[in-house]
């Protein structure tokens, strides 16, 4: 009975979202308030539906109603109770229901905090959120339904896919999902001022905060997923330019642009065509994202069972969001005044660069990440695009950023003597110079890449400094909440750095066939094999070894790497065994059995691998305290 | 020409110019990062051309497996149903390699061996793009079709 009460919601959602699409956009043309009322509580009554909706598919799961399609699939009476909760989430239907649900969050979120915006306003952007809630549960109720019925219901279910049974898989789609769908909102303010016609100040202060907290939960997803990736593939890498990934991390290259020329324009009044592109872009990618994933056309580690009528509801519900917002683009944009002038010499052309550099990464992920596609269309051949492409490009792509990072808060809206960032700047250079050059002659291999990570890391974070002290230096002068934003942020990019170049400089990895007693030496290192013994777990069998790590000769841990075979599927997963510190993890994964004794094992020594996810929580961080800004808050008070 | 004018053509040549370096290095680091999938009978007929590294896909031949006892190198052949290609590797194989089961090596060939880097192995769906998958489906159907009929012969 329960499940069929939340597919009643489900279509209930799916009449009010039509109403929340239609009544508050025409009532905003016709300028009728009554239309316009209609939009807050046909979105507080959304959320309502949805959360029960949500609520009854968790109760199927943590009950076991295998009379639910999507439950029996997922789920069997084998299954921890945690991952019961976490199963929700744990396969396209279910997580496309979260994704509707995060939306709905934030459309009640909208509704409510919108108070200080004009009615005509507001109208249109929940109307426009509106329309995309009502494709998404319209792709939900009609292509991808949680609640269909199995009768008569199997006894036992299949299992939960074992890479997703970890508690990293708890957090992370929520995270990436409250990121990828928070650009709505931005996007829903671009689309109502290009109805509109105007770009009011006031209101794009009001969209900061809201781009700027979507930001910081992507950020948060995107490094959970890495950190999952690392722990749980047992590769030991952290990030593979695999398709989605490649997906989560275009919106938030294309947000990270989007957060700095909103900044621009809020300020300054210029870029207000590039802002609002910008954020169409921003939550198009998302979309696109989604596609990638849904629709199978690149298969991962995350997708699912491909269907092509999914993969084509998707594909046109993308086409009539962008084509619909780009012609609308194109038809408004030339109405928008100009902001003030600038200079070649500038904050805003600073943050021009850090736009177009942002923005041209994203392109060549995209070209990366769809050209596998478009060679077979075009009947080039089966090709794959290798991780070095990427890395490459990023590379050049992302150095001169570093480096024009720290000008960017020293210089002067308008224009500028360049001389002058360049003089507070320079003895920093050279420290930062001066560590580099300590790195590479002290770092035992990967001197280069050593001594990149640390000279570009210290210039960030030292240019970042240089930019607080000169605030304090500087009475009278407040130092707000979006400037603690920044420096965080950008301190979180020099923490990142120090983890990525480090890592790829100093990772030490080996593979090789070890017997029981045997002791492998790497630098301070010592590992010896002791054994492997058999382990029952909940839903399990696991192999366990024992590998004993030393230090300077002392023991250090004890690592128990895993290779689990899962009762149901007989799927085969590894579970690493880590020793985490701050200077760097020992890894230690096990291979398989290579006849006698021997075992085949992997090592990797990982310097600094943590603070890549530092970093990024900085960044996010950064992005919260920015949102919490109290001029944000002042453009609610004027009505 | 007037100083606006001559501010705007030289910004349009600076585009132009960044743009063109732009693609080049785009083509220029697509072109030596693109790893092309072959099957073994396109692999023994010459198709891979020029290109020293490719990806190879198939099927593990039932049978053809050999390790060197007590050491990470493994031998084994690929097949499409049509050919058999031996593949040296040797590190550690994905949890889900089996005999019978879809396979792609990413290597070079050396001696009529192909030498593999990487080796990924299907249902262990850990970035497998699809295109793979489709070759690879082929090649199993390829397999089933001709198994059947070799065993019907036989019993004739």
């Amino acid at each position: 009975m329960l499940p069929e009460l939340g597919q009643v919601a489900l279509i209930l959602a799916l009449l009010i979202a039509g109403l929340q699409a239609v009544l508050p956009l025409a009532g905003a043309q016709r300028g009728k308030a009554g239309w316009m009322a209609v939009a807050r509580p046909a979105a507080y009554a959304q959320l309502f539906l949805l959360l029960g909706a949500f609520v009854v598919l968790t109760v199927a799961f943590v009950t076991q109603d295998f009379s639910v399609k999507y439950v029996a699939d997922n789920s069997n009476s084998l299954l921890p109770m945690v991952y019961r909760y976490t199963a929700v989430w744990g396969a396209h239907e279910g997580s496309l229901l979260l994704w509707t649900l995060v939306l709905a969050v934030w459309n009640a979120a909208v509704a409510e905090f919108s108070r200080g915006l004009p009615e005509r306003v507001i109208a249109r952007v929940l109307g426009v959120i509106g329309l995309i809630s009502l494709g998404f549960l319209a792709f939900l109720i009609f292509t991808s339904n949680p609640f269909v019925r199995l009768l008569p219901a199997p006894l036992e279910g299949r299992d939960l896919n074992p890479l997703l049974q970890d508690v990293g898989m708890i957090i992370h789609p929520p995270m990436l999902y409250i990121g990828y769908v928070g650009f709505v909102v931005p996007f829903a303010f671009s689309i109502a001022a290009l109805i509109d016609g105007s770009v009011d100040a006031r209101w794009l202060r009001w969209t900061r905060p809201w781009t700027n907290i979507a930001w910081g939960f992507l950020t948060i997803g995107i490094a959970l997923g890495s950190w999952w990736a690392y722990y749980e593939l047992g590769w030991g890498g952290w990030w593979f330019w695999d398709p989605v990934e490649n997906a989560s991390f275009m919106p938030w290259l294309v947000g990270a642009a989007l957060l700095h020329s909103q900044a621009v324009t809020e300020k300054r009044g210029s870029f207000r065509g590039w802002t609002l592109l910008l954020a169409i872009a921003a939550f198009s990618l998302s979309l696109l994202g989604a596609f990638l994933v849904r629709s199978g056309v690149l298969t991962s580690v995350h997708s699912f069972a491909a269907d092509p009528s999914r993969g084509l509801f998707v594909l046109i519900f993308l086409g009539v969001v962008i084509g619909g917002s780009l012609v609308l683009y194109v038809l408004r944009v030339p109405r928008l005044e100009q902001g003030a002038p600038f200079t070649a010499t500038s904050r805003e052309t600073l943050l021009l660069a850090n736009n177009v550099l942002l923005t041209c990464a994203c392109a060549m992920v995209l070209l990366g990440t769809l050209y596998p596609l478009l060679a077979d269309a075009l009947g080039l051949g089966k090709i794959s695009v290798g991780p070095p492409y990427f890395g490459l490009l990023f590379l050049l792509l992302m150095t001169p950023l570093v480096l024009l990072l720290p000008f960017g808060p020293l210089t002067r809206w308008q224009r500028e003597e360049m001389s002058r960032p360049l003089r507070m700047l320079a003895p920093w250079a050279v420290l930062a110079l001066v560590l580099g050059a300590i790195a590479y002659f002290t770092a035992p291999q990967g001197k280069w890449k050593t001594a990149a990570g640390v000279a570009t890391s210290a210039w960030v974070a030292l240019g970042t400094l240089r930019f607080l002290w000169s605030r304090f230096q500087s009475k009278g002068n407040r130092f707000t909440a979006e400037m603690l934003g920044m420096t965080l942020a950008h301190g979180g990019i020099a923490v990142f750095l120090i983890g990525a170049l480090l890592v790829e400089g100093l990772n030490v990895q080996r593979e090789l066939a070890m017997t029981p007693g045997q002791t492998l030496e790497i630098g301070r290192y010592a590992f010896r094999y002791e054994s492997v013994d058999e382990l029952r777990g909940p839903n399990y069998l696991a192999t366990r070894g024992h590998v004993q790590v030393m230090r300077d000769d002392k023991p250090l841990a004890m690592l128990n790497p895993e290779k689990r075979a899962y009762a149901s599927g007989g799927q085969v997963m590894s579970e690493v065994g880590i020793y985490p510190g701050v200077f760097g993890d020992v890894y230690v994964a096990l291979g398989e059995s290579l006849g006698g004794q021997a075992r085949a094992i992997r090592i990797h020594i990982k310097p600094f691998v943590r603070w890549i996810w530092l970093g990024a929580g900085l960044m996010a961080l950064g992005g919260f305290v920015t949102a919490t800004d109290r001029r944000f808050r002042k453009a609610e008070d004027k009505r | 020409m007037n100083p606006v004018r001559r501010r705007r053509l030289l910004w349009v040549l600076l585009l132009v110019v960044a743009a063109g370096i732009a693609t080049t290095l785009v083509v220029f680091a697509l072109q030596r990062n693109v790893a092309y999938l072959y099957t073994p009978v396109e692999v023994l007929r010459g198709e891979t051309g020029e290109r020293a590294r490719f990806r190879l896909g198939g099927m593990v031949e039932k049978g053809s497996f050999q390790r060197t006892p007590g050491s990470l190198e493994v031998h084994f052949k690929v097949t499409d149903g049509d050919a058999l290609l031996p593949v040296v590797y040797n590190r550690i194989l994905p949890d889900l390699f089996r005999e019978g089961q879809a396979v792609v090596a990413t290597g070079t060939m050396k001696d009529g061996v192909f030498v593999a880097e990487d080796v990924l192995a299907k249902h262990d769906e850990n970035y497998m793009p699809k295109e793979v998958a489709d070759k690879m489906g082929m090649a199993h159907k390829k397999h089933d079709v001709q198994a059947p009929a070799a065993a019907a012969t036989e019993k004739r």
